[in-house]
């Protein structure tokens, strides 16, 4: 569904070496505050299958730099790009119903139950009622829960760890090649946390996604991402594969590894 | 004679007054919940508009009720003696409550659900329907059931124009100065209050959602 991009012609730029979301130069800011601005010179390319954590502090950016890209947010200048097509151009409606969005616990329906969460988007999007059966069990037995189990039951019955797995599901649904998910496991207790995080790997390895996690937990970005990106006051400020950000020296990157006590190989 | 032997010698009257009176609240609050919830939802999305209804609302239901009434009896069409003015200044009454807890409801959704919705890919129309309306529903439910009440009470009043009800009982005691007649309208409208706030306050309980 990604796959509408009228400026390229696919045997001139070869599918796979095209970025699927792309960062111009952005800068983010809220008009009404005119000091720093919550993002700035962000150039970024992610490609099909990667999987990128965005880690940094509370307040610096991480989340605002999702939601440019299904366009919650829309920049100030420069340009965000989804599918090689920027994402003012795009109908917002379909944009989004191509991404799969996670957030924290709070974002499932509560007046909807485990199975109408679900199939939400797919009836939005007419499928037929076979096709979204089949789907729901499908989707729901990939995150590890009984489709007839859960579905007549509402997010208030279920567990923390239960209620995110709803979510994921609901955001995998529609078969959308990209997946945002913001602090998708911050509400869970740690053991449920790194269930959640080795299952999660699990299901990234099968359905060949591109995925992007917000995180605040080093942790996480290392067990979870095949590249992290380091954000610290609105600008990027490290990029790095897992096994190369443990002997990052930027100040930024020693201070989150310190506090997660992983600074001990790469202090220099 | 004392109000219970009133009320049995003149039991097919107070019957008779109590079913006018329950279909001027009916009616009244059917055109009300008609006319409220829409606009409500209307207004959510049009900060200028919202002022001006939800002024005009507040505004209206300052007015003393037996004033209001007076004021309608002139007016062309939607005044004179009967029923129908007394429909028209039941349902002005009733908007207040209806409108702003329509408003509020569809506006206290939960922001991270509402933002949830839209990063679904979900249209306007589809999350004013699908998301905030049902959430909101109880609330709404719960200004509708205070119009009721407030619009059971004042129906009596509009005896004093001509569309019967309960309050013919109540205006015939005062002129008679007969707290028995009084009674016979009061407590039979006292009851119906009762019983639509209680029903109301059921389905109201049945739609909250957590």
């Amino acid at each position: 569904m990604l796959a509408r991009r009228p400026n390229v012609k696919a045997e001139e730029t070869p599918y796979m070496t095209n970025p699927i979301i792309e960062f111009r130069q952005v800068e983010y800011q809220i008009s009404t505050i005119a000091s720093e601005p919550i993002l700035s010179g962000i150039s970024l390319a992610i490609h099909r299958g990667e999987t990128i954590a965005m880690l940094g502090r509370s307040g610096s950016g991480k989340t605002t730099l999702v939601k440019l890209i299904n366009g919650l947010r829309r920049v100030s200048s420069g340009a965000v790009l989804v599918g090689g097509r920027d994402v003012h151009d795009w109908d917002a409606i379909r944009l989004r119903r191509g991404i799969g969005y996670v957030i924290q616990e709070t974002g499932l329906f509560p007046h909807l139950t485990v199975r109408e969460n679900v199939c939400l988007v797919p009836r939005l999007e007419n499928w037929p009622a076979d096709r979204v059966a089949s789907r729901y069990a499908e989707v729901l037995q990939s995150v590890g829960l009984s489709p007839s189990l859960y579905s007549q039951r509402y997010p208030r019955e279920l567990s923390g760890g239960q209620r995110q797995r709803v979510g994921v599901a609901r955001a995998l649904a529609a078969d959308p090649e990209i997946l945002l998910m913001d602090e998708p496991f911050g509400a869970l207790d740690p053991v449920t946390r790194a269930e959640l995080q080795r299952e999660f790997l699990n299901l990234r390895r099968n359905l060949e996604k591109t995925v992007v996690l917000v995180t605040h937990d080093v942790r996480e970005a290392l067990l979870l991402a095949t590249r992290i990106v380091l954000l610290d006051s609105g600008r990027i400020v490290a990029e790095a594969a897992p096994e190369e950000f443990l002997k990052l020296a930027h100040p930024v990157a020693r201070e989150f590894l310190a506090a997660a006590e992983l600074a001990t190989g790469g202090r220099q | 004679m004392n109000a219970w032997q009133f009320l049995l010698t003149h039991r097919a009257e107070v019957l008779a007054a109590t079913r006018e009176h329950l279909i001027l609240v009916l009616l009244s609050m059917s055109i009300a919940a008609l006319v409220g919830v829409p606009l409500g939802m209307l207004i959510v999305g049009h900060p200028r508009l919202r002022a001006v209804a939800l002024a005009l609302a507040s505004v209206l239901q300052t007015i003393p009720s037996l004033a209001l009434f007076g004021f309608l009896i002139p007016l062309p069409l939607i005044g004179g003696i009967g029923a129908h003015t007394a429909i028209v200044a039941l349902v002005l009454y009733a908007l207040l409550p209806i409108l702003r807890n329509t408003y509020v409801g569809l506006t206290s959704v939960d922001a991270a659900i509402l933002e949830a919705a839209e990063g679904m890919g979900m249209t306007e129309g589809q999350i004013l329907f699908r998301v905030r309306l049902p959430l909101a529903s109880s609330v709404i439910m719960a200004g509708i059931r205070t119009a009721a009440v407030i619009t059971i009470g004042v129906a009596t009043i509009a005896a004093a124009i001509g569309a019967g009800g309960l309050g013919t009982f109540i205006f015939r005691g005062v002129a008679m100065v007969s707290d028995a007649v009084i009674l016979a309208g009061a407590v039979p409208a006292a009851v119906l209050a009762l019983l639509a706030d209680f029903l109301l306050s059921l389905l109201e309980r049945r739609l909250r959602v957590n």
